[in-house]
């Protein structure tokens, strides 16, 4: 047996190469414009795509605070207003996701099913709806509508990624706690939260790079009072004529945290399903 | 009230839950089923008490109710002569062990048995030696660093029974404690839990289906079916004296037949008369005649056995041999004895009077009420039924009494073929024939004597020929 194991493995086969060919292939167009990015993040050109040798003058440029003021006021809007949405989209979906999993029949997939819609509604119908919503009510706009938006559109994806954790509870947990002495209120903080927190986290996780990622919901719902976001920052500056150089280095760096965030939650999951 | 002589009072406590499904009986909308209806149960300070049922019985609704994990739609729950149906659960002096154990897999032993005490915020110090007491009581010293999910099944209901009783509560619920544990580790268990309700001096609250954990363990039963309490007794008690065919089938072995009280001590069935120490039921009368296969004695002396009967399997058994006996009557009895009689052969068989429990019948015949609804068609138990048109002297619309033996009851096993379909719920061998209980789509409930063989869960059609349905004019 061993033997014809050994004979074979040496071969090549037309039908692998071709596999890895397609696979290879299939990387290099996803992730070439990335690529691109942060290669011309090294040359101090201000048009991308012109090379004027290697450099770090852009980083050094971004990091120093050599920048428009603009723009680090947008990226601290961006992390505020992820941090707060995400904060708040995980306390509200926790409970809504154990409010949920209680439920039964009709009920819980009708409730599960509404929670689906505004996951699947496009961003532009979102955002058209929020700012209608939120003249109608007469509110102002600014960094308030904006989080309430973002934590609108960030709570279906904590409900999801919380739910799968309550369904591998065993539902007398909850009941134990109660029956022990603990009134509800403790029970949820002391047995249900750190249960789900794992879930909790990975929803945080997701609401966070959501919320920084959005675009079209947030230019609905920033106002006209001059709040910027990243996204809305860089949309504004590139229709002025021209990226600004140094945010191809910034770009550069977000995709290393986000890439970071990912191979955390996937670390958490492995760790997880052991 | 003044206290009484018992810790948990139930007064006619009933539950029913909402369903969607809407459904008529008698003529009334019922969008609810009733799970416990009308429970009563005293139970002393101290004491082992089981509640005894088939899955869905209501038994754990019932424990739920006294944990506090319910509200009862009526009725109330007195703990020492205090009402405490709308108390709570986390302020209730009790504590349960859960079927699935229902550890907190985010803590370990320790923690898992300390919660309850931390929570009443008793000093570090007394919650140290509180839970290096119980530990020790279940056996499993040294384990308090352990991760519960690293326990094995035993193990952890060993931890739960720890992180209940660890309170000292006034009454310990226990909801199928050992289910999930396989035989042998099981009978340990009940030595155990035994030795410890000796030891705590709490009262043990227990729900099983398993009869034999019930009457090893208990001091008193409590046999449950369909929500209602079928039976409380000390387990001697159930066992020998049975109030119905629905106990005398479900605890141990036994052989139910059809039988008729002759006069008071005299019953006949299989065949034969028999002497019994039972009275009080009328001359005449159809009864359920229970015989323990341990309490027929098998002779080989003909002309003194009260009855013949030939052997038609022999099976050892460890202790004895069980044995199946065709009666002259054709009834077929099982027997089991020290001695193992060859099959084929022709034996006597012997029953004292004493042994013979006899319960009156819970029902002669199906009986439903029905609308008329044409010249030879009645509506009833949710389906349309042709009757003889010459026994219908009745209007169209008027409401009328039904009746059906319950031999004349067909099953069919092409469901749609019949005017009703229905699941077979309850089967009792009785001798000669099976007694069922169906079930329709509608809950209403069809009993059917037949030499058929169904399972139970089959799903059957149901047709009653017209001549055997009997109107009865409603007065």
């Amino acid at each position: 047996m061993k033997d014809s194991v050994q004979t074979k493995t040496p071969c090549f086969s037309l039908g692998k190469l071709v596999a890895k060919a397609y696979l290879w292939a299939l990387l290099i167009i996803l992730y070439s414009p990335i690529l691109i990015i942060a290669i011309f993040s090294f040359t101090e050109a201000k048009v991308l795509g012109n090379w004027t040798g290697f450099s770090t003058g852009l980083y050094t440029n971004l990091l120093s605070g050599g920048v428009n003021n603009m723009l680090i006021k947008a990226i601290e809007n961006t992390l505020l207003i992820a941090v707060v949405a995400a904060t708040v989209s995980t306390l509200l979906g926790t409970i809504a996701a154990i409010g949920i999993h209680n439920l039964h029949g009709r009920r819980k997939s009708v409730v599960t099913f509404l929670n689906d819609i505004p996951m699947l509604n496009p961003d532009i119908i979102t955002g058209i709806s929020l700012f209608i919503l939120f003249v109608a009510l007469g509110i102002s706009q600014g960094y308030m509508t904006v989080i309430l938006a973002h934590i609108s559109f960030c709570t279906p994806y904590v409900v999801l990624s919380v739910m799968p954790r309550l369904k591998q509870m065993n539902p007398n947990i909850y009941e134990a706690a109660l029956d022990l002495g603990a009134t509800p209120m403790q029970a949820l903080r002391k047995v249900l939260m750190p249960q789900l927190k794992s879930g909790m986290i990975s929803g945080w996780i997701l609401s966070f790079t959501l919320s920084i990622d959005d675009f079209a919901v947030t230019l609905f719902t920033k106002g006209n009072a001059g709040l910027e976001t990243l996204s809305t920052y860089i949309y504004a500056d590139a229709r002025k004529g021209g990226l600004t150089p140094e945010l191809r280095p910034l770009m550069t760096i977000i995709i290393l945290a986000v890439l970071l965030l990912l191979v955390v939650i996937n670390l958490r999951k492995k760790k997880e399903n052991e | 009230m003044e206290k009484s002589e018992y810790i948990i009072q139930i007064e006619h406590l009933s539950k029913s839950f909402e369903t969607n499904r809407k459904r008529v009986i008698e003529g009334i909308v019922h969008s609810a089923v009733n799970v416990l209806d009308d429970v009563n149960i005293n139970i002393r300070k101290g004491e082992f008490i089981t509640i005894l049922g088939p899955s869905g019985c209501g038994k754990t609704t019932l424990l739920r109710l006294l944990a506090g994990f319910l509200t009862p739609t009526s009725g109330r729950i007195l703990l020492e002569g205090k009402d405490i149906t709308a108390m709570p659960p986390y302020q209730r002096p009790m504590n349960t062990v859960f079927q699935r154990y229902a550890l907190f897999p985010h803590l370990d032993v320790y923690d898992n048995i300390a919660f309850g005490l931390k929570l009443n915020k008793i000093p570090e110090a007394e919650i140290d030696k509180k839970v290096r007491r119980v530990l020790k009581l279940v056996s499993m010293t040294d384990y308090e660093d352990r991760d519960v999910n690293s326990l094995s099944g035993g193990q952890q209901q060993r931890v739960a029974i720890a992180r209940a009783i660890v309170n000292q509560p006034k009454v310990l619920l226990l909801d199928e404690p050992l289910a999930a544990l396989d035989l042998k580790m099981r009978k340990d268990m009940q030595i155990e839990l035994k030795e410890m309700h000796q030891k705590l001096g709490i009262t043990f609250i227990y729900v099983t289906h398993d009869q034999e954990e019930a009457l090893t363990l208990s001091d008193t039963i409590v046999v449950v079916n369909e929500g209602k309490i079928q039976q409380i007794g000390r387990p001697k008690d159930i066992y020998d004296e049975p109030c119905n065919s629905f106990v005398a089938d479900f605890i141990g072995e036994s052989n139910i037949l059809n039988g008729t009280m002759i006069e008071d001590h005299k019953v006949s069935f299989a065949g034969h008369e028999f002497e019994c120490v039972d009275e009080g039921f009328g001359n005449d009368t159809p009864v359920d005649v229970v015989v323990r296969p341990e309490d027929i004695y098998i002779t080989r002396k003909l002309e003194v056995a009260q009855f013949t009967g030939t052997v038609k399997s022999c099976t050892f058994k460890g202790v004895h041999y069980e044995m199946f006996v065709e009666t002259d009557s054709g009834h077929e009895l099982m027997i089991q004895d020290y001695n193992a009689f060859e099959i084929g052969s022709t034996i006597g068989m012997l029953i004292k009077p004493a042994d013979i429990q006899v319960m009156s019948k819970e029902r002669l015949c199906n009986t439903f009420e029905g609308r008329v609804t044409g010249d030879d068609t009645i509506e009833f138990a949710g389906g349309e039924f042709k009757v003889d048109s010459q026994s219908l002297q009745s209007q169209v619309g008027e409401t009328v009494k039904v009746q059906i033996a319950f031999d004349k009851v067909e099953l069919l096993d092409n469901k749609e073929d019949g005017v009703l379909r229905g699941q077979v719920k309850f089967i009792l061998y009785k001798g000669d024939h099976y007694h069922l209980e169906v079930v329709t789509k509608d809950d209403y409930k069809i009993y059917v004597d037949t030499n058929d063989i169904w399972d139970k869960g089959d799903i059957v059609g149901i047709s009653i020929a017209p001549s055997d349905i009997t109107v009865v004019r409603d007065e």
